[in-house]
């Protein structure tokens, strides 16, 4: 399959609410990433932020009550999560669970869409070629599990791709090297017309913004985005006045 | 040759204990299964038909014997094949016994305790002598293969593995029925003895049928700075199996490593376990043990150290998965402490497949059922880090096949 339409709709979320168990989490959730576009998802903790990517990615734990998710046109609400995984839709994790006795190399081998010889350079660009026989995820350090993220969302190469924390007990210096990465694969370092990909970050407090080329910002408050805009714009904003200003804008709306 | 008094003892020994039950795994009928000779004799191990010889690779038999140093085929109660490309003997152990003294090692570390043993002694019984003379390191592979060719057979074993003082071998033993064969009986004694500095790393690949009984009964003696390795793999269905090796780090200083990987699948009965008897000064053992009871399986999972010795340290790891309502997983760790100033340790633990992981994989694609299958290959999988590269690269590419069809 081959998506050329340039400002074509990626993933399109529609009054989506979700509870997990039996607790309403996301309410009437609206959303729209175009294919190019790289969006960044704020929140304080417990906002729902999670809940929404594992939604996505179609984790059976989370419900959806109301509404629908579309990727590429296509109704994706009841899609088995390894069906959306083959349509296109990737997960960096922040806590991957370790998968002991399955090499990181034999993982990379069975998900992979690229060269065997590319994803050797992703891991010597990523200083990582020494992980790729030991047990996935075991016993990695956070810097680590970012960095085995990342190298298996490369092998996966997936059309949509969200990361969840990708900056999270990272090294400040290796903060630089993981955006510019992130920043590939996500097709920012090609002209607009060459994009094909999207993305989805979520951060808590953007530092590795500074090495993205992102496009929207929203944040998700109490289970509701509560507001949009320029990314620079809503950042600032949260670290000039915190949270409360948002709520604040998303009650006068209302 | 045996003196008359040891040929005399075995004997009455066995008389005593000819229809007494073990205590552990069901009970088996003996009568139902008959003592076979087979009259063939091969020059090499492609002499085989096809499908005995894809039987063989299956469980990491090299038929071409190129990266082996030697290789032993019994079918039945005989040996129809030996070869040595090295320093290292290999004769049956008919011939052993009429060229050795080997009262100090024959029905030595193995007693006569119950019905099977007795059968090994007083039937007709085949087997191997393998003897690494003193200094003599062979790093390449010696296989061994054991094939039940007929119907309700009743295959009897007793072998003798002897590492010499200094000496080191690894042997890869492969365990099977012919392709037609649905049903039948293994007995195995087997009694390793490893002088002192020598090393002894052994790799056993069970492939029996589902109407087949496994009796394996294997003593292991280890002196002074004396390493064994054990490795044990079962992962394809059978009647019964049940066994539990014993051995004795006697020596000062010696070590021993026990690794058995066991999926228990459709109706099998399989109760494993291994003891340690640590009375060396700073002997070491490990122990650790990985089962997974599938369908309406019955796994047992029991372990055993002995603490006899000073400064001696042992820890046993049993980690079992359990995948369907109908199976029984049950792990037995036993630590047994006889003196002050040692180290006994181990961990249990009995789950199902964590949902975690399940859902990780299938969000990069993987269906749930290869999901499934690669988080139990990863469970199985086993630690080769103590064995040479070449032997952990064989070791690798046989578990590799014999996961291959999960």
């Amino acid at each position: 399959m081959k998506y050329k339409i340039i400002g074509g709709i990626m993933l399109s979320i529609e009054n989506l609410s979700v509870k997990v168990e039996d607790k309403i989490i996301l309410k009437d959730i609206n959303l729209n990433i175009n294919i190019g576009e790289v969006h960044v998802l704020f929140g304080p903790n417990g906002a729902g932020k999670s809940t929404l990517i594992n939604t996505i990615i179609g984790n059976p734990k989370y419900k959806v009550v109301e509404g629908g998710i579309y990727f590429k046109g296509r109704d994706i609400t009841d899609m088995s999560i390894y069906e959306r995984a083959k349509l296109g839709i990737g997960l960096a994790y922040q806590n991957p669970p370790g998968v002991p006795g399955v090499k990181l190399r034999d993982l990379l081998k069975i998900i992979s869409k690229v060269k065997w010889e590319e994803i050797e350079r992703m891991a010597e660009i990523l200083n990582f070629k020494d992980f790729l026989d030991r047990d996935t995820n075991v016993g990695f350090s956070g810097g680590e599990v970012k960095r085995s993220e990342i190298l298996q969302i490369f092998a996966q190469n997936p059309d949509f791709i969200m990361f969840d924390e990708p900056d999270s007990g990272v090294d400040v210096e290796k903060v630089k090297l993981l955006g510019r990465i992130i920043n590939h694969l996500l097709d920012k370092d090609k002209k607009p017309a060459d994009r094909k990909k999207s993305g989805l970050i979520i951060t808590h407090m953007g530092h590795i913004l500074k090495f993205i080329n992102v496009d929207r910002a929203h944040v998700l408050y109490n289970g509701v985005i509560a507001c949009s805009g320029g990314p620079e714009e809503i950042l600032n904003t949260i670290i000039k006045y915190g949270y409360e200003r948002c709520i604040a804008c998303y009650q006068k709306r209302k | 040759m045996l003196s008359k008094e040891k040929i005399e003892k075995i004997r009455r020994t066995a008389e005593k204990y000819r229809d007494v039950p073990a205590p552990h795994g069901e009970d088996i009928d003996l009568s139902k299964y008959k003592i076979e000779e087979s009259r063939i004799e091969i020059d090499s191990l492609e002499d085989l038909n096809e499908e005995e010889r894809a039987k063989l690779e299956n469980i990491g038999i090299d038929t071409k014997e190129k990266d082996v140093s030697g290789s032993y085929l019994q079918i039945n109660n005989d040996v129809v094949y030996t070869r040595t490309k090295s320093k290292v003997e290999v004769i049956p152990i008919s011939e052993a016994l009429k060229k050795y003294d080997l009262d100090d090692y024959f029905w030595n570390i193995v007693e006569i305790r119950d019905k099977y043993t007795a059968r090994v002694a007083l039937e007709r019984t085949g087997g191997f002598f393998i003897r690494v003379p003193k200094g003599v390191k062979e790093t390449m592979p010696l296989q061994t293969c054991l094939l039940i060719g007929k119907e309700n057979a009743s295959q009897n074993v007793h072998n003798i593995v002897i590492v010499e003082e200094g000496a080191e071998l690894n042997i890869i033993t492969g365990c099977a029925t012919s392709p037609h064969v649905k049903s039948g009986l293994h007995v195995a004694v087997s009694e390793f003895y490893i002088k002192k500095d020598g090393k002894l790393t052994y790799t056993m690949i069970h492939d029996w049928g589902e109407n087949v009984h496994v009796r394996p009964r294997t003593g292991v003696y280890i002196e002074d700075n004396g390493v064994f390795i054990n490795n044990y793999v079962v992962i394809t269905p059978v009647k019964s199996i049940q066994s539990y090796p014993t051995v004795y780090c006697a020596g000062e200083n010696s070590k021993a490593t026990l690794q058995t990987v066991v999926y228990g699948r459709n109706e099998s009965k399989i109760d494993l376990g291994s003891k340690v008897v640590l009375s060396g000064k700073g002997s070491r053992a490990d122990i650790i043990s990985r089962s997974i009871a599938d369908d309406n399986s019955e796994v047992v999972a029991r372990g055993r150290l002995v603490g006899e010795g000073e400064d001696i340290k042992g820890h046993l790891e049993c980690k079992g998965l359990i995948i369907s309502d109908s199976a029984r997983l049950y792990a037995v760790p036993e630590l047994d402490a006889r003196r002050s100033n040692i180290d006994l340790s181990h961990e249990a633990a009995v789950g199902k497949i964590a949902e975690e992981q399940l859902i990780y994989l299938m969000s990069r694609g993987l269906t749930e059922d290869e999901a499934v299958s690669l988080i139990i290959k990863g469970f199985l999988s086993m630690d080769l880090s103590g064995l040479p590269p070449t032997l952990a690269k064989a070791v690798e590419r046989i578990m590799d096949m014999t996961l291959e069809g999960l």
